[in-house]
């Protein structure tokens, strides 16, 4: 088989977190009873006049910025002509044009795994509405519901000849577009329903080659991991048929989850079928330099910088400083704690160890009001828990063992660690005089493992430990148990 | 400037439209006239004048994002030639 190398454009469209929709002032919101959020501008009655959500202008024009885009400075709006029935008024307002998206020519940066960084080249950054959805029905026809139609969508779309070479690049350049898009706040980034969708194009040419192969698009893919799976799928697919004899046709192809393969869907319409032409309905926008500076102030530290700082600051590995960034909730919990005066190591240790487990296992989240999981119950335990914790570890007021079940109360009841340090006598036995005692007698009641550990059987050490931790309910400091051991155990 | 009657052809069926020869020859005809006076417009000289994205001189006419209760559903599906379930029902989609 002849040496193969892969090209993924990436087309990805995210509902915006606005409250209304883009044209009319429809509540936007997921699931409830079919078109109980529609009016005349949105199903697409005639003599309506749409009006463009500012809010949903404003996010896009932030996400712009933050993706290193040329702002259009004026923009207008496009009709993208076809007929489908989730689209009440045969055309789809969008944005047409090479330097009319809002944002153009710009880049994301993701990790590699070496530990450095890549820039994936963006085409465009474009705002359009959504379409309604169309359900197949058990006795024959489709029903249509148009809640969804008109809520904001912003495109992004990747520039050719694409960076993305590999079916990692590709799961990597979503995670970190979606890691980005929720930390600037303008969308939920839910793939299970549809807020971030992908649509990679794939091609593949012979290693060497500068003529690249024919693309085919791939939809239904809502994870990260369909995302990787689905390019690796296609790449292995069109070299099946290029090495068959065959060509690799210009198409649409589904993802089917449950078998882990493409099928074919449909073959895609010709650009100039769409007819696009500027909406006469719709006044062109204009960004003010006063404007753009105001929304790029208003940019948070963004995902991969702060990784990287938390790298260079904290010392922290590059997983753990990964998960703590993944959310931007987590990453603030942490910022919270380290501000209180928490040690970054044990804070984070903590966080990505027990504290994520334990929410996990409860579907809790761990900030208030997350605009990305408002369904949550959050998390009795708050930053300070966490700080006053990873003290009483670090001053030896307490060991490991006691901090864990110290934690798991704290998470049940939300009380301060000290204060049931407190409550319950907790506190670590460093009294080497009671650790002395406590030792000598592990040892006289267990004659036959001293003389075992005096003639060789080093290994039992591990056992009087427990014994003495056993005596003292836990509650010894383990370094200091090991240290009276060996001295009692070599001695006399 | 002028157009084919394969050109007809296409944009009728872009626009779900069945029109027979006879049809297809007139809408050429009458098109190609229409063609004719955008040929007029071509001619005129805009040396000097600046494009403009619309018609009307303004921009950024733009809404809050306040939500604004729309139509009861009854009132939504009032037109639709079939509903069922809250739905309006169209003849089943077969992608092509
Ligand atoms: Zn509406």
């Amino acid at each position: 088989m002849a040496d193969y190398v892969v090209s993924v454009g990436m087309e990805v469209h995210a509902e915006l977190l606005t409250q209304s929709k883009m044209f009319c002032r429809c509540k936007v919101a997921f699931g409830g009873m079919p078109n109980t959020r529609v009016c005349p501008v949105c199903i697409g009655l005639p003599g309506t006049l749409p009006v463009p959500n500012r809010a949903a202008v404003e996010m896009v024009l932030k996400t712009a910025l933050a993706l290193n885009c040329t702002i259009a400075i004026d923009s207008v709006f496009h009709r993208k002509n076809y007929f489908y029935p989730d689209l009440p008024k045969g055309y789809q307002v969008s944005q047409y044009g090479d330097t009319n998206p809002i944002g153009y020519d710009g880049y994301l940066e993701i990790p590699t795994p070496e530990g450095g960084t890549k820039k994936i080249k963006i085409r465009r950054v474009h705002l359009e509405e959504d379409t309604g959805k169309l359900m197949h029905l058990p006795g024959g026809g489709s029903g249509v519901d148009y809640n969804r139609a008109g809520v904001p969508l912003m495109e992004i779309v990747t520039e050719f000849p694409p960076d993305i070479e590999s079916p990692d690049d590709a799961r990597e350049y979503l995670v970190q577009l979606r890691s980005l898009l929720v930390y600037l706040g303008v969308t939920d980034g839910k793939m299970a329903e549809g807020s971030v969708r992908c649509e990679p194009n794939i091609s593949i040419r012979e290693k060497g080659s500068t003529q690249y192969g024919t693309k085919t698009e791939l939809k239904n893919l809502n994870s990260f991991r369909a995302v990787q799976l689905g390019v690796a799928f296609e790449a292995k697919r069109q070299a099946e048929v290029l090495e068959s004899g065959g060509t690799v046709r210009q198409e649409t192809r589904g993802w089917n989850e449950a078998t882990e393969s493409s099928f074919l869907m449909r073959t895609k319409e010709s650009e100039q079928d769409y007819r696009y032409f500027p909406c006469p309905d719709l006044i062109p926008m204009h960004f003010s330099e006063e404007q753009i500076e105001r929304v790029r102030s208003t940019i948070p530290e963004l995902p991969l910088a702060k990784l990287q700082r938390y790298r260079a600051d904290y010392a922290l590995s590059d997983y753990d400083a990964g998960l703590l960034v993944a959310d931007r909730d987590w990453a603030m919990f942490f910022e919270e704690a380290l501000e209180l005066g928490g040690e970054a190591k044990a804070i984070c240790n903590w966080m990505n160890g027990d504290f994520a487990k334990m929410l996990n296992e409860s579907g809790q989240g761990a900030m208030a009001g997350g605009k990305s999981h408002p369904e949550r119950k959050t998390s009795l335990v708050r930053p300070e828990h966490l700080v006053d914790l990873a003290k009483l570890v670090s001053d030896a007021t307490i060991n490991g063992k006691m901090a864990k079940e110290i934690f798991a109360e704290v998470f049940d009841t939300g009380k301060m660690p000290s204060q049931i340090v407190e409550e319950k006598g907790l506190r670590q036995v460093t009294d080497t005089g009671a650790i002395a005692s406590a030792v000598a007698e592990v040892l006289a009641s267990n004659g036959s493992q001293v003389e075992a550990y005096r003639g060789g059987k080093e290994s039992l050490i591990g056992f009087f430990v427990g014994q003495v931790m056993k005596k003292t309910q836990g509650r010894a400091n383990p370094q200091l148990v090991q240290d009276e051991l060996k001295k009692q155990l070599s001695g006399d | 400037m002028s157009i084919s009657l394969d050109e007809v052809r296409h944009v009728a069926h872009l626009a779900r439209l069945e029109l027979d020869e006879i049809e297809l020859a007139s809408f050429q005809t009458k098109l190609n006239a229409l063609l004719g006076h955008f040929e007029d417009i071509a001619g005129v000289d805009v040396s000097g004048v600046q494009p403009k994205p619309h018609a009307v001189s303004l921009v950024n006419i733009l809404a809050d994002d306040v939500v604004i209760e729309g139509l009861e559903r009854e009132q939504a599906l009032l037109n639709s030639a079939e509903t069922k379930a809250g739905l309006f029902i169209v003849p089943t989609i077969i992608e092509e």
